[in-house]
């Protein structure tokens, strides 16, 4: 029983990263019908964001004061980097044919990698991540169960993140603007949106989560690296895709259902078949018999409320 | 209109992509050694084939530069007559398929004498018959795998397959069983194994679980880690309920150190072991300040006690190198000088320095001179005669030196005298 929640917790902390970064990929595609591939490089950014701030201003200091600056320094990269790429890689080929914005997103997505790696100081190989009071240190036990530190501010910061969407996209004028662009871009241009405006939005709402997640991440694994933003793209995309993409609360529920197949994966698939070795089989496995058998995702990428 | 935009915009776009990537990839850079200047010498080649950007460059930049220093040594003293020895440097990337090329690329070169690498034993694997094809002595400063000198059963039936492969660091079935023995002298005998699925990694926890078990002890859980990622909090809350008193880890400082750093903060507060993988300074970089009292074994006595050590290390700070001579820059600095020292006597009987080749190969065998790493000499099988392994703890952020013991030739150990 504590080994099921142990490993419950353990899931629910790497769903809330997928999620997080899913979500940036389904709010793209349900808006311009792109998958951005390059998403999980923003994600990237946002970590050497926050390291970079830490590094330039606060070197040495490890006070609880310092996060929030530093997830404001990684939020500024992400958003830069996103409104840029959408600036001068996709708008260009906003009415090209499908294929083309998709190659220049694998194209932009080698093109960031390299140059972090190529001019971030020490990128070359993995940087360790300031360890910041109160959210990094000795796990928290409650009964059996031990839960890291870093982990609660993943799922904590998911859970604001989540509430905060929620309110902007159905509260706020330019969250209606933007179900309204992904119901009909051409009526809603009709109607006065401004499409071009409405797309940066949804590039920068997913870059903040991005950058989040990436301080999170920095904070969990005490280290990133160049590489980082691949792997975490392409199981966000996965998580994306199980949700049903260009749903939000789907891409939020695939998320921490993957991370919880993984987790309970490794733990309770007996003999060969089990054990670390296999999570990503089974994750994705789990991937295949959802598409099979509900092809639009598990909360279906229903056209009425996809933004 | 937008067929034109998305040329003008795509194409420049592929070629920035494809140029950076290029220029980022490729690190070969051919370090040529300066040395005696000779009329018409000719030249001959010792090549380095070592991952010498990514991850473990630390690693592969020392071996380059040692053997470099070995070469400008010997060409200083006219070591081989009326030749002039310079550095053939490639880049493995610490990859089986990059380091499959760039063997081809050292082995077409006629020039070429022998070749001091590979650091990983999973790239080594690859490139040894490409380089008994072309003939050309292999010596890797570095591979412990037991499987390159003795086959798919080193144990059992030990059968040696490439002839033109040999080393200067002594393999994992020594480093396995120094490890349990380590262990187990510190009264711990529950251990649970984690390895990274390569042929290193593997190796080392299957020597280290033998001889574990030989001596009394358990392995209560064994299970591998994805290399490519870095959140391993699924593995530890699956190693932590079995209650182990260390964790043996199998594989290199780039995973090592997060595990470390995660497996405390995830409540299992228990010492990492690792072999020669994990003793570099990067791994305590990254596994933080809860890594003191994480153990390591590396192959040979700490090159800063023995008075041939200290030799080495001073010639290599004079020489100015950027990077330091890293975990195994006494073992290049020898297999480079053992190279030579066939070499020598082999191209002054012959015309040029591909029909050298052959008589090289013979030539190892009897090959022996004290080297930095001890008395340098290879057994039948192609491996080191030196059988030395130290036991590391990280003590206050740094690796220090617990004990140095050699493997005798009747299976006992014996304390090293320096």
């Amino acid at each position: 029983m504590n080994d099921l929640l142990q490993q419950l917790v353990n899931g629910l902390t790497l769903g809330s990263l997928y999620a997080l970064i899913a979500v940036g990929y389904t709010v793209v595609y349900g808006i311009v019908q792109l998958i951005n591939f390059a998403h999980g490089e923003v994600f990237m950014i946002g970590a050497f964001g926050a390291l970079a701030t830490w590094t330039v201003l606060f070197q040495g200091t490890l006070a609880l004061w310092v996060l929030p600056i530093m997830m404001l320094g990684a939020v500024v990269a992400s958003v830069a980097v996103a409104v840029v790429m959408e600036r001068f890689a996709y708008r260009p080929l906003r009415h090209a044919p499908r294929l083309a914005p998709l190659i220049t997103a694998i194209g932009v997505s080698v093109f960031l990698q390299e140059a972090v790696r190529l001019f971030y100081p020490g990128a070359k190989s993995k940087l360790p991540f300031p360890s910041i009071d109160v959210v990094t240190g000795p796990a928290i036990r409650i009964g059996g169960l031990t839960i890291q530190r870093a982990a609660v501010f993943t799922v904590a910061a998911l859970a604001v993140c989540a509430v905060l969407l929620w309110y902007f996209v159905n509260r706020t004028k330019l969250g209606r603007g933007m179900q309204a662009v992904s119901q009909d871009p051409d009526t809603a241009r009709l109607m006065g949106i401004n499409v071009d405006r409405i797309i940066v939005v949804a590039f920068i709402m997913g870059a903040v989560l991005a950058a989040v997640a990436g301080v999170a991440q920095g904070l969990q694994n005490q280290n990133i690296d160049f590489r980082i933003g691949f792997l975490a793209g392409l199981k966000a995309f996965t998580a994306a895709v199980l949700g049903g993409i260009g749903n939000i609360q789907g891409a939020v529920l695939g998320g921490l259902v993957l991370g919880v197949v993984e987790a309970l994966a490794t733990q309770f698939i007996p003999g060969q078949f089990g054990g670390s070795a296999w999570k990503d089989v089974w994750a994705f496995v789990l991937l295949i018999v959802v598409l099979v058998f509900r092809p639009q995702g598990l909360l279906g990428a229903r056209v009425v409320d996809r933004a | 209109v937008h067929q034109r935009s998305i040329v003008r915009i795509g194409v420049p776009l592929a070629v920035a992509a494809l140029a950076l990537s290029a220029c980022g990839s490729r690190g070969d850079s051919g370090g040529s050694s300066g040395g005696s200047t000779g009329g018409a010498k000719k030249t001959v080649k010792v090549g380095v084939i070592a991952p010498l950007s990514g991850d473990l460059s630390a690693l592969g930049k020392g071996i380059q530069h040692s053997v470099e220093l070995a070469v400008k040594e010997a060409n200083a003293k006219g070591t081989i007559a009326n030749y002039n020895i310079e550095v053939l440097a490639v880049d493995d990337e610490a990859k089986a398929d990059v380091g499959k090329n760039a063997a081809t690329k050292i082995a077409a070169d006629n020039d070429v004498i022998g070749v001091v690498g590979n650091l990983n034993s999973s790239v080594s694997q690859q490139t040894q018959p490409i380089f008994q094809a072309a003939r050309i002595v292999q010596v890797s400063p570095a591979n412990t795998g037991p499987g390159l000198t003795r086959g798919a059963d080193p144990i059992n039936a030990p059968k040696r397959p490439y002839d033109t492969y040999f080393r200067t660091c002594t393999t994992d079935l020594v480093q396995g069983a120094f490890a349990a023995k380590f262990l187990k002298d510190q009264g711990i005998t529950n251990v649970a194994t984690i390895h990274d699925k390569k042929t290193y990694g593997q190796g080392l926890v299957n020597a280290f679980t033998g001889d574990f078990t030989k001596l009394g002890g358990t392995v209560v859980k064994a299970e591998t880690i994805n290399p490519d990622e870095s959140n391993f909090s699924s593995v530890v809350s699956l190693v932590a309920p079995s209650a182990p008193k260390a964790v043996f880890y199998g594989g290199e400082y780039p995973q090592a150190g997060p595990l470390s750093q995660q497996m405390k903060a995830g409540g299992l507060n228990v010492p990492l072991m690792g072999g020669d993988g994990i003793y570099d300074p990067e791994y305590i970089k990254l596994a933080g300040t809860t890594s003191n009292g994480d153990l390591a074994t590396s192959v040979g006595a700490p090159t800063d006690v023995t008075p041939a050590g200290k030799t080495f290390l001073a010639a290599y700070k004079a020489a100015g190198y950027a990077e330091p001579s890293a975990a195994y820059g006494g073992y290049s600095y020898d297999a480079a000088n053992a190279i030579i020292a066939a070499a020598a006597k082999t191209l002054a009987s012959a015309s040029d320095v591909k029909s050298a080749r052959e008589a090289t190969i013979k030539e190892m065998v009897n090959v022996s001179f004290d080297g930095v790493t001890g008395k340098v000499g290879f057994d039948e099988f192609g491996d080191s005669k030196v059988k030395v392994i130290t036991g590391y703890k990280v003590d206050a952020g740094k690796w220090a030196a617990v004990k140095t013991l050699s493997l005798e030739t009747d299976g006992n150990w014996s304390e090293l005298k320096s």
